[in-house]
C-alpha cells in the first residue's frame, strides 16, 4: 500500500481560478434553491405531484448520480477481481467520484422526502423494517456504501495529513492509517458487494411499479439491465474525469489505459443490448416498437446511445484516438442516464391526468447538487494524493510482470 | 293588519270555516310558487285575490272524456286545494258538480255567460267529436260542437284541460269513429290555452287561472298552447331517474335487479325523451312520486298527441334535444402543470451541455499531450 505514495500526487496549483469561480457562482445561484425547497416546501418548489411522487431529485440526482458514481465500482471490479493492476492508478480518482457521487445523491434524497429528519430512522430503527421493500434495501446500502467509499478513500487523504503539521488531523491519521489499511481488503470486498446490491435493486424498485412503466422498460431483468448499465456508465465515467481532468488540470494523458479500459466497454454495452432485444423478444414485446409513439422513440433512442459508443470503440485504433474516446464516453453516460431517466420517469405512466416536467427550482437545485460535487471533486484532486502522479504506472508495470 | 281592517264588512272566501286569510295567503303563494310562478309574483296574486275580492266566473264544460281531469283536481289533497279553489273561482256551471240538474243547469250556464260577457274563463274537458255534424256527443240537446263554439264566443279565456280537450286524447286514437277533435283544432282563431295530460296536473291549470285573475294575463305559451313554465322542458331533462341514463344504468325487464334499485326506464319504452311536461317536478296530488316513472312505469308520453294512445307503450323513442351532461366531474382533478421556463431552462442547460461536451472533445483531439513524456502503457503498446 505504500505504493500509492508514489502512484498518486496532489494536482497543487492556485484553487481561484476562473472556470472554478464560476462554478462557484453557479452553486452560490443554486445554493438560493436550496434554501426555497425548505422555506417554501415540496408543493412550491416542485412539480411532483400525486402521481409522479418524485422527479428529477431521485431519477437523476440519485438514479444516474450514483450510476455515475459506480466508477468505483467498476475499476474496483476489474482491479481487485480481476486482478488488472495496470489500471490501479485509475481506483483513487474512481473512488473519488463515486464518494461524492454517492454523497450528493444522499443529498439529493433529502431535498427529495418530504420529512428529511426522518431519514435518520432507517439506520437506528431496524424493528421498522419491512424487509421485502426494495427501498429499504437501496437506503440500507447506499447509507453503507458511502461510509465504505469514504473509507476506501481515506488513506488518500491520511497520507497528505501525516506528513503535514502536528496536530489532530497528523494524530488521528497516524492512529487510524494502519487500523484502515488491515481492514481495507474487507472494505473493497464490502464496495464490490454493496453496489452490487443496489445497483440491481433501483431497478427493482421500478419493476414493482408493474404496469404502470410502460412493457418495453416493465422487465423481470429490469434489475440485471440497471446492473449492467451502472457498469458501463461506471467506465465511461472513468474515462471521461481522466480525459477531462488532463485536459482542464493540464494532466499527463492516461490514454492508453483509458483505450485498453473502453476495450471492456464494448462488450459491455453489447451485452447490455443483446439483453434487452433478447428479453423484449422472449415477451412477445417487439412489435411494441412498431408503434412509432414516444416510447418506441425514447427505446430508440436509448439503443442508439448505447450501440454507437459500442461502434465507435470497436477498432483499437479507434480506441487510442483521444476525441473520439472522450466523445464515445460521453455518449454512453447520456446513454445510461437516458436509460435511468426514461425507466423512472418517462415509461413511468401513472394515469393520464398526471404530467409532470421538473419545475425551474428542481432543475436548480439537481445543478446546484453538481456544481457543489465538482467544487469539491476540484479542491479535494488539488490538496490529496487522488489523480496519478507522472510516472506512476512505470511504478506499478513490474509488479505485473 | 290594515288591509285585514278593510275587509270585515264582506265575508271573504277565507273566512269560510276553517279557513284564515293566513291560510288562504299560504295556500295561494305555494300553489302559484309550484308551477313556477316567482314567489314575489305569487305574493302578488295572493294580495289582488285578497284585495280585489276575486271571483272570476268560470264554465267547465265536459265532452268526450272520463272525468279524470276533474277527478285529479278534486283528489288534490294537501292544502284543502279542492275547497280553495272552488272558492277562489266561482264555478258557476260544473256539470260533475253542479248541484242543479236538468233545465235548471241549462238555465245557469246561460245566466253565467250573460252576466259574465266577455269575463268568464270557459274550461273545456273532452275531445270534441265533429264527424256528422258532431251528432255523437249531446248535451241539452246540444252538440259538444255547438256548445263548444256558443260558450267560446263570449269567454275571456279559454283553457283546454287533459289531452282529450288539448289534441283528442283517447276518443281520438285510432280509428277515431267519433272525428273526437281537441278544442284548438275547433276554435281556429282563438287563444286556446292548452292543458295536456292524462290527466292534467291541476297545479297547471290553477297557474293559469290564478294569472289571468290577478292580472287578466294569460302565461308564455309555446305554439301548441301550452303554458311554458309547464311544458317547456321534456320529462327526461328533470327525470330524477336521469343519473341512471347518464351512467347507462337500464333497466332491462320489468322486475330485474335494475327496476328494483331504480334505475332508467328508457329501454322499457319511456317515453319521457320526448314528452313535454312537468311531471317529473310536480308530482300528483301532492304525493311523492305519485306519476308513472315515480311508481316504476315507463312515461307514456300522455301530453304528446304524437306519442300517447299512439306509439306503442313499450317501444323506445327518439331521444329529442340530447343533452349530455358535456363533462363528467372527475374523480380527482388533473395534476401536473409544466411551466415554459423549465422547459426551456432544461432546453438551456442540455443544449449548453452538448456545447460544452463538443468542445472539450475538440480540446481532447487537437491539444497537444500536457507532457511530452510518454506514459507507461503507452510504451508498452
Amino acid at each position: 500500500m505504500s505504493a500509492h505514495a508514489h502512484l498518486h500526487a496532489p494536482v497543487g496549483g492556485p484553487l481561484w481560478t476562473r472556470p472554478f469561480r464560476i462554478l462557484v457562482g453557479v452553486f452560490a445561484f443554486c445554493a438560493l434553491f436550496f434554501v426555497y425547497r425548505f422555506a417554501a416546501g415540496l408543493g412550491a418548489s416542485t412539480a411532483l405531484n400525486d402521481g409522479y411522487p418524485w422527479g428529477i431529485w431521485i431519477a437523476f440526482d440519485v438514479v444516474v448520480g450514483t450510476a455515475l458514481g459506480c466508477g468505483g465500482y467498476a475499476v474496483a471490479l476489474l482491479v481487485y477481481i480481476l486482478n488488472r493492476g495496470t489500471y490501479h492508478p485509475l481506483v483513487r480518482p474512481a473512488l473519488l467520484t463515486s464518494a461524492l457521487g454517492y454523497t450528493m445523491a444522499a443529498v439529493a434524497i433529502h431535498f427529495d422526502v418530504g420529512r428529511p429528519w426522518l431519514l435518520l430512522r432507517v439506520p437506528i430503527f431496524p424493528h421498522h423494517w419491512n424487509l421485502d421493500s426494495a427501498l429499504l434495501e437501496v437506503a440500507l446500502c447506499v447509507m453503507t456504501y458511502i461510509a465504505v467509499l469514504w473509507l476506501e478513500i481515506s488513506p488518500a487523504f491520511m497520507e497528505k495529513w501525516r506528513e503535514g503539521p502536528p496536530g489532530f488531523l497528523r494524530r488521528t491519521s497516524e492512529k487510524a492509517a494502519p487500523i484502515v489499511d488491515k481492514a481495507l481488503p474487507w472494505l473493497i470486498a464490502l464496495g464490490l458487494l454493496l453496489p452490487t446490491m443496489h445497483q440491481s435493486s433501483l431497478g427493482t424498485v421500478m419493476l414493482l411499479t408493474g404496469t404502470k412503466l410502460h412493457p418495453l422498460w416493465s422487465t423481470p431483468l429490469l434489475p440485471l439491465l440497471f446492473l449492467v448499465s451502472c457498469l458501463g456508465m461506471g467506465f465511461a465515467v472513468v474515462v471521461f474525469e481522466s480525459a477531462l481532468s488532463s485536459g482542464v488540470l493540464g494532466r499527463q494523458r492516461e490514454t492508453p489505459m483509458l483505450a485498453s479500459l473502453a476495450g471492456i466497454m464494448v462488450p459491455v454495452l453489447a451485452v447490455f443490448s443483446v439483453i434487452r432485444f433478447v428479453d423484449l423478444g422472449l415477451r412477445g414485446k417487439l412489435g411494441l416498437l412498431g408503434t412509432f409513439d414516444l416510447y418506441t422513440g425514447m427505446f430508440l433512442i436509448e439503443t442508439l446511445l448505447f450501440l454507437a459508443p459500442a461502434f465507435m470503440l470497436l477498432s483499437p485504433k479507434a480506441r487510442n484516438d483521444a476525441g473520439n474516446l472522450f466523445r464515445a464516453a460521453m455518449v454512453m453516460i447520456l446513454g445510461g442516464a437516458v436509460y435511468r431517466l426514461d425507466a423512472y420517469i418517462v415509461a413511468f405512466r401513472p394515469g393520464s391526468r398526471f404530467a409532470y416536467f421538473p419545475s425551474f427550482a428542481e432543475m436548480m437545485v439537481s445543478l446546484g447538487v453538481v456544481a457543489l460535487e465538482v467544487i469539491l471533486y476540484v479542491v479535494i484532486v488539488k490538496h490529496f494524493p487522488i489523480l496519478s502522479a507522472p510516472g506512476a504506472e512505470a511504478a506499478v508495470r513490474p509488479a505485473r510482470a | 293588519m290594515r288591509l285585514l281592517g278593510a275587509f270585515e264588512k264582506d265575508q271573504l272566501p277565507w273566512e269560510t270555516p276553517g279557513v284564515d286569510r293566513r291560510d288562504f295567503m299560504k295556500v295561494v303563494t305555494a300553489a302559484a310558487v309550484a308551477v313556477g310562478i316567482p314567489f314575489t309574483v305569487a305574493e302578488q296574486m295572493a294580495e289582488a285575490a285578497v284585495q280585489r275580492k276575486l271571483k272570476p266566473s268560470v264554465i267547465w264544460l265536459h265532452f268526450q272524456e272520463c272525468t279524470g281531469c276533474t277527478e285529479s283536481l278534486l283528489r288534490t289533497s294537501h292544502p284543502a286545494l279542492s275547497t280553495l279553489i272552488l272558492d277562489l273561482v266561482s264555478l258557476d256551471y260544473h256539470e260533475t258538480l253542479l248541484a242543479a240538474a236538468g233545465h235548471q243547469a241549462e238555465k245557469c250556464l246561460e245566466e253565467t255567460m250573460k252576466a259574465n260577457e266577455g269575463k268568464y274563463i270557459l274550461v273545456i274537458e273532452g275531445a270534441i267529436p265533429v264527424k256528422d255534424d258532431g251528432i255523437y256527443c249531446k248535451i241539452g240537446g246540444r252538440t259538444a260542437l255547438e256548445l263548444a263554439n256558443t260558450v267560446a264566443a263570449k269567454a275571456g279565456a279559454i283553457i283546454a284541460i287533459g289531452s282529450c280537450a288539448s289534441w283528442g286524447g283517447i276518443p281520438s286514437a285510432d280509428p277515431n269513429p267519433t272525428g273526437a277533435t281537441g278544442a284548438p283544432d275547433v276554435l281556429k282563431g282563438k287563444t286556446v290555452v292548452t292543458i295536456p295530460g292524462c290527466p292534467a296536473n291541476p297545479y297547471n291549470l290553477l297557474g293559469v287561472v290564478l294569472q289571468y285573475a290577478t292580472f287578466g294575463t294569460l302565461p308564455a305559451l309555446d305554439e301548441l298552447g301550452r303554458p311554458k313554465f309547464a311544458y317547456g322542458r321534456t320529462i327526461h331533462e328533470h327525470c330524477p331517474r336521469r343519473a341512471h341514463f347518464d351512467a347507462g344504468r337500464f333497466v332491462q325487464v320489468f322486475g330485474d335487479a335494475g327496476h328494483r334499485e331504480g334505475w332508467c326506464l328508457y329501454k322499457t319504452g319511456c317515453k319521457g325523451p320526448a314528452t313535454h311536461a312537468n311531471c317529473s317536478v310536480q308530482h300528483f296530488g301532492e304525493v311523492v312520486d305519485a306519476w308513472p316513472i315515480g311508481i316504476g312505469h315507463p312515461c307514456f308520453g300522455c301530453t304528446e298527441k304524437a306519442l300517447a294512445f299512439r306509439a306503442p307503450l313499450h317501444s323506445t323513442v327518439d331521444i329529442e334535444r340530447p343533452t349530455p351532461p358535456d363533462t363528467y366531474p372527475p374523480i380527482a382533478a388533473a395534476q401536473g402543470r409544466i411551466s415554459p421556463l423549465a422547459t426551456g431552462v432544461a432546453g438551456a442547460l442540455l443544449g449548453a451541455g452538448v456545447v460544452a461536451g463538443a468542445m472539450a472533445s475538440r480540446k481532447m483531439e487537437t491539444g497537444a499531450p500536457a507532457s511530452g513524456k510518454p506514459s507507461g502503457p503507452e510504451k508498452e503498446g
